[in-house]
């Protein structure tokens, strides 16, 4: 293992510390959402204690406080994705939220009947849905481009699916169920051959890579706080401004106007175009502090470490008779999905809950991915930089009982 | 080392798990409902023969956990040769038995199927036993050829 500082991470995270069932807490539902340093968790209370009130509203010192503080959030997170103005930074209530706020203004003006939209077979459901709802208001068409039996991408059938009709391609950075990163940039580029825009959906790579829109020059990028060591409540919508600006508001509201009157509404400025309504001023501030701390960190350092967990993992996963591992894509994050031979998922989450470790048990919001791959569902181990190799042991022996007592 | 969960998975139910019985398509079924539960993906086909208002035959196909497969296959062992009305209310003991609602439950009374009353403690896993016999609910009443436990 390369330096990486495992223990002071481990300590920064006061729920580690936790038991579950009396054993040591092992927690491997990390792409479910992951848990919260001291840091972040300080940030809130901070706030709450010393800071709070309204942002962008009141000429009182702590109005003030909090607005700075929530416009340094905006700029952190504008730093971290290396994003070329904070007008571009959405701040949003999560993914799923992001995506909805895409196809509805940008959807519901751009995309008309007849009109194509293509996704990827391996996308969560919140990069299915919302375009489903958007062609049966338009009449426009969902395209799915296939995926192999690793689990990766068929991109020579992507680039032929993209025709002339198609006016947004909307795909997942690095998938939930399978772990599989898809080559993002390739397929933008192949796509603005064509003009058309490319959002991708950063739920799960965020976390776990550097992301620098610029050099993806990806169109939109979504992306969740509570998978980045932030709170719930919170996300980032990251567009490009001039079509951000081209774009109507989603929601109508307080902070997204600039006057009102019963006739007609002049809308702000970007961002707050897009943020009608108090936002989630502490959810904010606190992804603020999940960045600081993740930069502390060094995005590079935890990708290379999360590598080596990743490579591990799978090694001794090869290792037990029985498990088949879900999505062996060649460049994959740190998920391990599997199925063991006649042992359900449910039955594999509660037992291996009653050793103290926490994986998913399901289809992972991705049912046409088990389709795919013809199982009612996985287990799911997803591994954050606050992991060990040592819990990864636990977790193995663990697998190797429970399918001794399945017998 | 699963000691903890000795009252959730007991022998029995490993027992059903391996060897499901009843596990078959009925040609002739007076009422077939398929049980879904979208939360894990278990998904089963319940076959009910009746004569008048007894339950002559029952059987099912399907794929999920083992509190689920064991809760189908004991079900259908349980229920052949009883009335719609008798099945109906062993369904409500059931249901009570596995929420918990009723403490004083005699667990005597609910015969091979107490081995179930361990998923109480795990609310996570209380479909998975419920799941048949929502199932079979739905095809006493022959209201839906579909139901889901959400």
């Amino acid at each position: 293992m390369t330096q990486f500082p495992i223990q002071k991470i481990r300590e920064d995270f006061p729920i580690l510390q936790e038991k579950i069932r009396n054993k040591p807490l092992v927690y491997l539902d990390n792409a479910a959402t992951c848990q919260k340093p001291a840091a972040v968790i300080e940030a809130m209370s901070h706030l709450y204690r010393h800071d709070y009130a309204n942002v962008h509203r009141g000429v009182h010192t702590l109005s003030v406080r909090s607005t700075d503080l929530y416009e340094g959030a905006r700029e952190k997170v504008r730093q971290f994705i290396n994003a070329k103005s904070h007008k571009e930074i959405i701040f949003v209530k999560g993914t799923t939220d992001a995506i909805n706020l895409v196809a509805q203004s940008f959807g519901r003006t751009q995309i008309k009947a007849g009109d194509e939209i293509l996704i990827t077979a391996m996308e969560h459901h919140s990069n299915i849905v919302p375009w489903q709802m958007l062609c049966q208001q338009t009449g426009a068409v969902l395209k799915v481009a296939p995926i192999n039996h690793k689990g990766e991408l068929q991109v020579d059938q992507f680039e032929k699916l993209l025709s002339d009709k198609t006016r947004l391609v909307s795909v997942v950075h690095m998938s939930n169920a399978l772990g599989t990163i898809n080559p993002v940039k390739q397929l933008i580029d192949k796509a603005h051959a064509r003009n058309i825009p490319v959002l991708l959906d950063g739920a799960q790579a965020i976390p776990h890579m550097c992301v620098d829109v610029q050099d993806l020059d990806c169109d939109f990028y979504a992306f969740s706080g509570h998978k980045l060591y932030a709170p719930t409540g919170i996300g980032v919508l990251y567009g490009k401004q001039e079509l951000l600006e081209a774009m109507p508001p989603y929601q109508g509201g307080g902070d997204m106007i600039r006057k009102v009157t019963f006739e007609a509404t002049e809308y702000n400025d970007l961002p707050y175009k897009f943020e009608a309504g108090t936002p989630a001023i502490a959810e904010a501030i606190a992804l603020g502090a999940a960045i600081d701390y993740l930069v502390e960190v060094g995005m590079d350092s935890v990708a290379t470490y999360e590598a080596e967990l990743l490579a591990y993992a799978t090694e001794e996963a090869r290792k037990i008779e029985g498990l088949r591992i879900i999505g062996e894509a060649e460049n994959k994050g740190a998920i391990l999905s599997f199925v063991l031979d006649k042992i359900h998922p449910h039955d594999i989450g509660t037992m291996l809950d009653s050793l103290g470790i926490a994986v998913r048990a399901g289809h992972h919001c991705a049912m046409p991915v088990m389709d795919f791959f013809q199982v009612p569902a996985t287990a799911r181990a997803s591994f954050a930089m606050y992991n060990t190799v040592d819990e990864i042991d636990v977790l193995m022996d663990g697998i190797k009982s429970l399918i001794e007592v399945f017998g | 080392m699963f000691d903890d969960l000795r009252d959730l998975y007991q022998e029995v139910i490993f027992d059903h798990n391996r060897n499901p019985r009843n596990f078959r398509v009925m040609e002739d079924a007076d009422r077939t409902v398929e049980g879904f539960n979208p939360l894990c993906g278990d998904r089963l086909t319940l076959y009910i023969k009746l004569d008048g208002d007894k339950i002559v035959d029952a059987s099912f196909q399907g794929s999920g956990c083992a509190i689920s497969t064991a809760s189908v296959s004991l079900m259908t062992e349980i229920i052949k040769g009883k009335t719609i009305d008798e099945a109906e209310e062993l369904f409500e003991k059931f249901h009570e038995m596995t929420t918990g609602k009723d403490e004083d439950i005699q667990l005597e009374a609910m015969g091979k199927l107490a081995v179930l009353a361990g998923v109480r403690e795990y609310p996570a896993r209380v479909k998975c036993a419920t799941l048949a016999w929502h199932t079979l609910d739905a095809a006493l009443k022959n209201q839906e050829t579909s139901i889901s436990t959400e």
